[in-house]
């Protein structure tokens, strides 16, 4: 799966670009394999109903840093990575500024960093330039996390103001590339919930070729995003849902067939380009 | 040196392979010669024993009476306890496979007067128990204590320093502790073999001149050959003749312990240290598993039981002393695993079954277990050790490769709850802390306490101006950095002088070397709100708000400012420069029989009472709040994740801080990982990562806060919830409800 086409030597002669970082997190340990720096970048197009961090919505703002300042702090936690850990860059939507994510991944790698992108596909498309920056991103990415919201197109455009067929079809595309994901899924109380829509997801995972899913998660749905909500003052339009109960966790889980997607137990970053 | 006829090898040595440690006593060499390394999972583990279990329901059932009945079961009132004061005690005799206990009966308090009488007295008085006229008036009228002895040669200073609570803790009214017995010495050697060495040392004190030195130290040595002596008559007392070596495993261990027996019957010490035995214990298991005399099950079963009367050592406190260790702690700390010099791992399956006793008689504060990490552990062990941290957090983490290179010796163990001390020739005199936080109010102040508005501190013009200039404030600090310095060394020195006079440990001297390696322990707390308050000065512009007194009683910083705790250099490198600071300024000091100095970034529940003491400090910590524990960073500094906290703690320098730099670390299980295999990597990579940029010490806690506060709400559902504070483990609902307050509300790392 290595892409020939990446060169470093074109960028380094440019200006730096310039990342919007929300925040940084430097115990990501359920944020990709092992122990992770987690960059969480700002910008998303997504009004996910149930997003709990609204906070990371707005473009182009947001403390500005570099790859190199992102990489030379990430590397002090080096010690704490084990054979796994490394580096995940997540959002907001991190694929919104997939140019400086670009620049970050590449320069991680050459530094033997692990690489792991959180997503949730939505500005994917096959249209330039996007998709060749898309491809050369692939390239320089040990693993991606990829959340489905909905498994249905007209359900994912009501929960997220988005269709879903462009996400699917980045899976597509990463799977026949042999690049490995984590597939997640927010199991949320009266919107995501649903027995029938849940077997069509794990049917749609189990489809997925290549053997590219080394996990599948349930995330269940928490309320501790509300109060950013309150302090925005911005109308939160799951008022009232509660988190799903361990059963309703444990029935998505077995629809999701989570237990089948067990790579991860042995999962390595690739080696360093 | 006794030179010992080797063709004449005990029986008890057989199947040994003979080393030094047949001439001399020498237990590290017997260990290194003779442990079995163990490299496999838990999976050969046994569960508890019929026996155990019946035990174990009965001691569970004497600490609820314990609990219902105030926190103390029974007490003495009148018979002086000494090695052989109590005739032998059970909880069950014909179940018991380990026996012995502090007094007659289980949980039996016995009464200590030589740290101080007074203390005793309110001790009993607290629960209501009445001491003993008689012995109230051999000890007020003719047999003078530690604590009589202390404040007979306090200068005014001191005593204010102490009143104000500038310098908070000081044992100079119960025994010091600290000093870890080198227990397998017993088990190894038999008593008559160490009357034997020792016989031979006091021969050899000196050159024949009589000097002040020589006299104490003939002194002492001829205590501690008696106390081994009373050694032999309780274990007789008990039916066994521990004269001769441990034949059996069993035997081992109950020899050991017999040593312990002898130092807690004696000694209230702040902190009670088992020392490091696991592999000593492993060597006798391992022969009597290969020679078919027990199974695994019976191997556990000794374990087991040796681990329940840890859990059952008491001391009879006062009110004063519970609020700042709370929860009835006497740091029986075991510490286990590590690597020899020759670079082995020290792991053998008895550090696995000393886990395992948590899982087969519940969590439990005691002994506080303390695994000497590196990155070099076994695999399966590291995760088996994770996966009981987040079972039941109980266990502490330190690091080796930082404190055997520090201390130049694989055999070592951790004297109090997290202090290094070579356990064949090394003590600590113990020494409390200072209250950093404090000083630095005295210097905006001019040594007034903020609190009192009395002077204390040295009177230098205070800081008038509105703004606090950072040079002006600096010089004034200088001073009463001094001042502090001055006054805690010296009523150290007071104290340790007085407890050798009048409160000598000599059952644990003897099953030490004659000739010591003393160190001079010293310690800092409210260490994160001193750097951060230093840093706001610094950077943040601070204003000052004075009370009628003239006193800064609240402070304004105009900018942010950078705060320990986000591996960021310029908060971090305060709050190393403050601790080579205070040490090197304590340094220059005379101190007590050639001791070395050492300090500590460390608490334990203590953080609350200094907190309490202290007004608001100009990093916006308010009056009364307390610090945050040990070295951790002040609560809600962090701002960048669990990582880059741990990585400020670490660049404390251990170099300096030899007696330990504690950090307590709370964590959600779902921070660590969706499910079990994950979190243990997660806290094995945590725990490498940690101890790889010389992190010295690491508590880990895994529940949610929910659990706390309902765990507040409903003690009755929780009886062995335990939790690790800085340095030791608690249940929780032995702390006082400040400090439960205080638990909940630390930072625990919560992913959202």
């Amino acid at each position: 799966m290595a892409n020939s086409k990446v060169s470093t030597t074109e960028q380094s002669t440019k200006e730096p670009l310039i990342g919007y970082v929300h925040s940084i997190e430097t115990f990501g340990s359920v944020d990709g394999p092992g122990i992770r720096y987690v960059a969480f970048l700002q910008g998303c197009h997504m009004r996910c109903q149930y997003c709990h961090n609204p906070d990371t919505w707005k473009l182009n703002v947001g403390d500005q840093m570099t790859a190199d300042e992102i990489l030379e702090d990430a590397q002090k936690y080096r010690a704490f990575w084990g054979k796994t850990g490394g580096l995940t860059v997540s959002g907001g939507e991190s694929l919104v500024q997939i140019d400086f994510i670009l620049e970050l991944f590449e320069k991680a790698k050459a530094m033997d960093i692990s690489t792991c992108l959180d997503t949730s596909g939505q500005p994917f498309t096959r249209e330039q330039p996007f998709f060749d920056k898309f491809e050369r991103l692939m390239a320089v990415t040990d693993i991606s996390l990829v959340d489905i919201k909905h498994i249905n197109s007209a359900e994912h455009k009501k929960l997220t103001q988005y269709g879903n067929e462009n996400i699917l079809d980045m899976i597509q595309y990463m799977a026949a590339h042999h690049h490995d994901m984590w597939i997640r899924h927010v199991l949320v109380p009266q919107r995501t919930d649903n027995d029938k829509y849940l077997a069509e997801l794990g049917d749609y995972i189990a489809k997925i070729p290549n053997n590219v899913v080394q996990k599948v998660e349930v995330l269940p749905y928490h309320t501790l995003g509300v109060k950013k909500y309150h302090e925005m003052k911005i109308k939160y339009r799951l008022e009232g849902i509660e988190s799903p109960t361990p059963d309703r966790v444990a029935n998505a889980e077995k629809l999701l067939h989570t237990k089948d997607y067990t790579g991860y137990k042995t999962w390595m970053p690739l080696p360093k380009i | 040196m006794i030179t010992v006829d080797k063709t004449e090898t005990p029986k008890a040595w057989k199947g040994f392979k003979g080393g030094h440690w047949q001439e001399e006593i020498n237990i590290r060499d017997f260990i290194q010669n003779n442990f079995t390394q163990y490299n496999g999972d838990e999976s050969f583990l046994a569960g508890p024993t019929e026996a155990t279990k019946i035990l174990n329901d009965k001691v569970l059932a004497l600490k609820k009476k314990e609990r219902e009945a105030g926190g103390v079961l029974d007490a003495d009132t009148s018979v002086v306890s000494t090695i052989t004061s109590h005739a032998p005690g059970y909880i069950d005799k014909d179940l018991e496979k380990i026996v012995g206990l502090q007094t007659d009966k289980p949980l039996k308090r016995a009464f200590m007067p030589f740290g101080g009488i007074r203390m005793a007295d309110d001790a009993l008085k607290s629960y209501g128990y009445k001491l003993d006229p008689e012995q109230d008036k051999i000890f007020t009228e003719y047999r003078k204590t530690h604590n009589q002895g202390v404040f007979d040669v306090y200068t005014p200073e001191m005593r204010k320093a102490r009143h104000y609570k500038i310098i908070t803790g000081l044992p100079d009214a119960y025994a010091r502790g600290r000093i870890i017995p080198d227990l397998p010495r017993v088990a190894v050697y038999g008593i008559d073999r160490l009357m034997k060495d020792k016989a031979n040392d006091f021969e050899h004190i000196g050159d024949g001149e009589l000097t002040d030195e020589v006299i104490r130290l003939r002194e002492e040595v001829s205590d501690q050959y008696r106390a081994l002596k009373d050694m032999k008559d309780m274990a007789a007392s008990y039916g066994y003749d521990i004269s001769r070596p441990a034949e059996t495993a069993q035997e081992a261990v109950q020899w050991m312990y017999f040593g312990y027996l002898a130092a807690i019957k004696t000694q209230n010490g702040a902190a009670m240290s088992v020392g490091r035995i696991d592999t000593t214990m492993d060597i006798f298991i391992q022969r009597d598993l290969d020679n078919g005399v027990i199974d695994e099950d019976q191997a556990q079963e000794i374990i087991d039981q040796f681990v329940m009367k840890l859990r059952m050592v008491r001391f009879i406190r006062t009110e004063e002393y519970n609020s700042l260790f709370s929860g009835d702690p006497i740091w029986a700390t075991l510490s286990m695993c590590g690597f020899g010099l020759d670079g082995r791992h020290h792991v053998t399956k008895t550090a696995f079954r000393i886990l395992k006793t948590l899982d087969n008689m519940g969590a439990a504060p005691e002994p506080n277990i303390t695994i000497l990490w590196g990155d070099r552990l076994p695999e399966d062990f590291k995760r088996y050790a994770t996966q009981v941290s987040i079972d039941s957090s109980t266990i502490q983490y330190e690091n080796d490769d930082l404190m055997r290179v520090q201390w130049g010796t694989d055999y070592y163990g951790i004297a109090c709850c997290v202090s290094a001390q070579p356990v064949a020739d090394g003590i600590q005199y113990f020494g409390a802390r200072a209250n950093l936080a404090k000083a630095i109010l005295y210097a905006i102040n001019g040594g007034r306490d903020e609190i009192a508005g009395d002077q204390v501190g040295p009177a230098y013009e205070p800081i008038k101006s509105e703004y606090i200039d950072y040079d002006e404030f600096m010089k004034k600090f200088d001073k009463q950095m001094d001042w502090l310095a001055d006054t805690y060394v010296n009523s150290l020195n007071a104290i340790h002088y007085m407890h050798d006079k009048y409160y000598y440990e000599a059952a644990e001297l003897a099953l030490k070397d004659t000739d010591l390696n003393r160190t001079f322990a010293t310690g800092i707390s409210g260490l994160s709100h001193a750097a951060d308050s230093l840093s706001a000065i610094k950077y943040g512009h601070v204003k000052v708000i004075r009370d009628e007194r003239g006193i800064a009683v609240d402070f304004k910083a105009d900018n942010d400012f950078p705060r320990y705790g986000n591996n960021d250099d310029r908060a971090d490198d305060i709050a190393k420069w403050l601790v080579k600071e205070l040490y090197t300024k304590m340094n220059t000091h005379h101190l007590y029989r050639g001791a070395k100095l050492s300090t500590s970034v460390l608490t334990i529940t203590s953080n609350v009472v200094y907190g309490k003491n202290t007004g608001t400090t100009p990093n916006g910590r308010q009056k009364g709040e307390p610090f945050s524990p040990g070295a951790n960073p002040a609560y809600g500094a962090e701002k960048s994740g669990a990582l880059a906290s741990l990585l400020s703690t670490a660049k404390l320098p251990y170099r300096y801080a030899t007696d330990g730099i504690s950090n307590t670390f709370g964590v959600t299980p779902n921070t660590l990982g969706h499910d079990m295999e994950s979190r243990k990597d997660t806290l094995v990579n945590m725990l490498d990562g940690y101890m790889t940029n010389d992190g010295m010490h690491l508590n880990i806690n895994v529940f949610n806060k929910d659990t706390l506060i309902d765990a507040q709400k409903h003690p009755e559902n929780y009886p062995t919830l335990t939790v690790r504070v800085s340095g030791y483990c608690v249940y929780f609902a032995d702390l006082t409800k400040e400090q439960q307050d205080d638990v909940i509300s630390r930072t625990f790392f919560d992913k959202m």
